[in-house]
């Protein structure tokens, strides 16, 4: 079987400035990925050049998705395909109700899919019991695309989205950030509701503490643009102890590599 | 990957979807205006003295002025003289009695518009005066609107059956000297719609036309005149479209409202003029006056428009609030794309006591769009208490577009309270790559930020309208995006 997404070393630049400088990264369908590193590795950038982000240039390599070419598809087509991220920062969007744009995306992927689109009423019967589930009000499905959203409601909406057009690959950039404990075990909940064999995701996390939650199968460390190590959830804990410093000493992580 | 400029300039390369001219012959005057033309669409129209007589002093007042340069929009010098003043369709030489004699030709170039008559009045329960070039073809529901002893009829026929009230209130709210486009618009004016409302009535209906420049090269002068008597209520639509053609072509136009005590008109603009081609040639210049007179105490006017055609919009709906306790209100979305240029805003002359009004502007400039909001809040001595509220935002799509915005504010009485809000904002890629992220195409997500941004004031419109504007701004957005 061949794997859900294949990045081979991949190249990525923004304003000419090398960013990301050979990625590799097998994920197969039911796999949890953590992608962790110190800031300004590349951790967004990967995860943002994989959603079709164009503010970007990719400068080499290839990514394959289900065996097709993901990076030629467009933003749109890659979601209606099932890739779906969670944004770090999601925008707000002033005017526009959360629950419009939550149907209006629920819908495009339905037609891409071949499914009828669901109307105003089956839509909000679908998105009942998830907004539940994500601890939500419904009140803030009426108000502007996370507009006046605290931190936290900003990012569980983002998890409440992944719900409801249940992707294929979602990649999760930097979630748990801006969390306190609460948030975080109601987004880590709602991301583990949705872990299934279908499904892949990447956790891109500066720290360990998600990963307490969303107990990851494999952890890969990126610095400086490459993924510099890959292991088990034992090496989230490592990092958490050593911190990222080691890595970039040539000596000592020649000297732990295996 | 392509970079966003690019992508801008793809999308904002959508077609207008009007453009066409239908084949009806027309009965045209030669070009050019003086006293000998003015005498002749008169006569045509078989007028009573007093509009003779009010047209020619309109001609000779406007003859002593110069077309005014304070706004920001820009244009090559109108020829006057290369203007036909007058065009009728042949056809309507004898006038229909009912849609079944309308030319099917005329019907037709309705229905490629969206706007089918027959529908409309089927349907939509909407009286429809449409004005076809300079002469009303259709008018709908006359008969219904009669027994409630409502009057909406075209200009002409006003003037044929109710000179009274024509005389009493022509010009009582834009005198003809009040600018160099209303009194050319006083000289010339060849048709257009009326409508009173009688006391105590409120209008069961929206009522509703359409406006159409077809014959070449064919000034457009209309004349609304809408009176709501005490205490009485209407709720007044206009839309227009035009075909699509090489040369600029004049509009002005000329609005009047008057509400006496305790009565309310609303009225609600849906303008899609030819706007000119990619490179900015050919298009609709409009210069319009459009001005309401709440002259009872308790009276209020709402205008509320949606702009998104025009070359050149040059249009200041405004409210002089003379009655105490008046409201006025100015609800607008002005959209300029590749070269088009609007400089539209309000004034809101408080002169009651106790009078309020407020203004939402929402400028949104795509291409190489200019948008400018203007508009004058002045509160006179007698205002006591008057409150002004305004709010001007502008989005802009792309870095070759601009927004301006002049408010003008006097206060010569210190209980007034006068709150002035503005901003400008861009369509972020950010927001965009957010939606696209969610699976929404970019012509999508573009159109769905901008009725966003557009909410508060779509949310005055009448639902069909509401509806008609939103996919309105998806055409005439389909296209940009910043």
């Amino acid at each position: 079987m061949s794997a859900l997404l294949e990045v081979r070393n991949l190249s990525v630049s923004v304003d000419d400035k090398a960013i990301l400088r050979g990625v590799d990264l097998t994920v197969n369908a039911g796999e949890v990925h953590a992608i962790m590193g110190p800031n300004g590795s590349g951790k967004s950038t990967l995860a943002q050049v994989l959603a079709g982000r164009e503010t970007f240039h990719v400068t080499g390599g290839d990514v394959r998705y289900g065996g097709r070419d993901l990076l030629a598809l467009s933003p749109e087509e890659r979601a209606r395909e099932g890739v779906f991220l969670a944004f770090q920062y999601p925008v707000e969007i002033p005017g526009v109700s959360n629950v419009y744009l939550l149907k209006a995306a629920v819908n495009s992927v339905r037609r891409h899919r071949g499914l009828p689109e669901l109307d105003a009423m089956d839509f909000l019967a679908q998105i009942r019991g998830k907004i539940k589930l994500m601890d939500m009000r419904d009140e803030l499905l009426y108000r502007a695309v996370n507009e006046g959203f605290s931190g936290g409601e900003k990012k569980r909406n983002e998890i409440l989205q992944m719900a409801l057009l249940e992707p294929r690959l979602a990649i999760l950039d930097e979630t748990d950030s801006g969390l306190d404990i609460d948030a975080l075990q109601v987004v880590a909940n709602g991301i583990n509701t949705l872990r299934s064999p279908e499904r892949a995701m990447i956790v891109v996390t500066h720290y360990q503490r998600l990963l307490d939650y969303v107990v990851p199968d494999f952890v890969h460390v990126l610095s400086q643009g490459r993924i510099v190590k890959s292991g088990g959830k034992d090496l989230a804990l490592e990092l958490e102890r050593r911190g990222y410093g080691w890595l970039d000493d040539p000596s000592t992580a020649r000297a732990i590599s295996p | 990957m392509t970079t966003p400029a690019t992508r801008l300039d793809d999308l904002i390369s959508r077609e207008y979807r009007h453009g066409f001219v239908s084949d009806v012959e027309a009965d045209a005057l030669p070009r050019g205006l003086s006293e000998d033309v003015i005498r002749l669409i008169s006569a045509k129209k078989n007028e009573p003295p007093f509009m003779l007589e009010w047209r020619l002093a309109a001609y000779r007042h406007w003859r002593t002025m110069t077309e005014p340069n304070w706004s920001s929009v820009h244009h090559p010098p109108i020829d006057y003289q290369d203007i036909i003043y007058y065009s009728a369709p042949k056809s309507q030489k004898n006038g229909p009695k009912s849609l079944d004699e309308v030319d099917p030709e005329l019907l037709r170039v309705y229905d490629k518009l969206g706007v089918p008559l027959r529908e409309r009045e089927l349907l939509a329960g909407v009286a429809v005066d449409a004005v076809f070039d300079s002469v009303s073809v259709g008018t709908t529901f006359k008969a219904k609107l009669g027994e409630l002893g409502i009057v909406f009829c075209s200009f002409s026929e006003a003037v044929q059956e109710h000179p009274e009230l024509v005389q009493q209130y022509l010009g009582s709210v834009v005198p003809y000297t009040d600018n160099f486009f209303a009194a050319l618009n006083s000289a010339v004016f060849s048709d257009g719609s009326f409508c009173y409302i009688p006391r105590g009535v409120r209008c069961p209906m929206e009522l509703s036309t359409y406006f159409r420049i077809n014959a070449k090269d064919t000034g457009q002068f209309e004349r609304t005149l809408i009176i709501a008597d005490e205490g009485a209520y209407v709720s007044y639509l206009e839309g227009c479209t035009a075909p699509m053609r090489d040369e600029n072509q004049l509009h002005a136009a000329v609005v009047e409202l008057v509400a006496l005590e305790g009565a309310q008109i609303k009225y609600s603009t849906v303008q899609n003029w030819y706007p000119g081609d990619k490179e900015g040639r050919g298009g609709i210049y409009n210069f319009v006056t459009k001005r309401g007179d709440c002259r009872g105490n308790d009276s209020r006017i709402s205008w509320t428009q949606v702009e998104t055609g025009s070359a050149i919009t040059w249009k200041y709906p405004s409210c002089i609030l003379r009655g105490d306790n008046s409201v006025g209100e100015f609800y607008s979305v002005a959209l300029t794309n590749n070269y088009q240029q609007a400089d539209t805003g309000t004034k809101m002359i408080h002169i009651g006591r106790n009078t309020k009004s407020t203004i939402v502007s929402k400028g949104i400039s795509a291409g190489r769009g200019q948008n400018a909001y203007r508009g004058l809040v002045k509160i006179l001595k007698s205002a006591d208490g008057a409150r002004n509220y305004s709010q001007c935002d502008s989005l802009l799509l792309g870095d070759r577009c601009g927004a301006h915005t002049f408010p003008y504010i006097e206060v010569k009485n210190a209980t007034a309270k006068v709150e002035h809000e503005a901003s400008t904002s861009r369509i972020g890629e950010d927001q965009l790559f957010y939606c696209r992220q969610r699976g929404l195409s970019t012509e999508d997500a573009v159109s769905m930020i901008v009725n966003g941004f557009c909410k508060e004031v779509f949310k005055e419109l009448p639902m069909e309208f509401a509806v008609e504007a939103q996919k309105l701004l998806g055409v005439s957005l389909e296209g940009s995006v910043g």
